[in-house]
């Protein structure tokens, strides 16, 4: 995850994936709002059905990369001390890590 | 870092930042805020996919006044981190760069982003 996203190709990675997260979070919310799933059947057959799966999936692994370059930023900014920061960064891969995990094992059901 | 005579006013109270820093620091303070509340949106929705007695109290969870005040907190969070980050992207194609454009931008950003999360929790919940 580290490897080669600093500098430019950080900065322009949190840009296109600001655009997809932006595009998705837009469409669920439009969908959630005009027509929400009623039951949980429903909700199954919309987040199961495979562009939307895919669509999940790509917005998952957006959403770790745009939150992980983000969140570095804001520790680089504000965390001077070496080891503090190392200590705070390691929290935040594995805090990711974890949430990446549980939501694949929740969209793995899903197939 | 070599120390100077120069003096140094740092009081963070007395300190007048331009409304274009207040939405910044604000963008700032939304994405932390989002990247804390992913454990929740993961659970609510694993709650929601885990049956239909899970889906009804995933329903109730965000309609329950509790439940409804931290949806409107990340919603407006996330509004204002949408928003901010629309203006940042016109930024980069320098876009509303001059003068009275980026603070009124920035004074756009602050006013909506409530409205749109108070419209989306009407919507939603």
């Amino acid at each position: 995850m580290n490897r080669q996203l600093s500098g430019f190709r950080a900065w322009m990675w949190q840009r296109v994936s600001a655009v997809y997260l932006a595009l998705y979070i837009a469409y669920v919310l439009l969908r959630l709002v005009v027509s929400p799933p009623g039951d949980h059947d429903a909700l199954v057959a919309w987040m199961g059905g495979l562009p939307m799966w895919l669509a999940t999936a790509a917005f998952l692994v957006m959403l770790l990369l745009h939150a992980w370059v983000g969140v570095r930023d804001v520790v680089l900014d504000y965390l001077k001390p070496a080891p503090l920061r190392l200590l705070v960064l390691l929290a935040v891969q594995a805090f990711l890590l974890a949430c990446g995990l549980w939501a694949l094992a929740v969209l793995v059901k899903l197939l | 870092m070599q120390t100077s005579p120069r003096p140094v006013f740092l009081n963070l109270l007395q300190i007048r930042l331009p409304v274009a820093a207040v939405m910044s620091i604000a963008h700032r303070g939304a994405g932390v805020l989002l990247f804390l509340a992913i454990p929740l949106l993961i659970g609510l929705l694993s709650l929601a996919l885990s049956g239909d007695a899970g889906f009804v109290r995933a329903a109730l969870v965000v309609q329950q006044p509790l439940g409804k005040v931290v949806l409107f907190l990340l919603l407006w969070a996330l509004a204002h981190h949408f928003l901010a980050g629309i203006r940042y992207l016109l930024l980069d194609a320098h876009l509303g760069v001059r003068a009275p454009y980026f603070r009124h931008s920035a004074w756009a950003v602050l006013g909506a982003a409530p409205v749109l999360a108070l419209m989306l929790l009407w919507g939603l919940a």
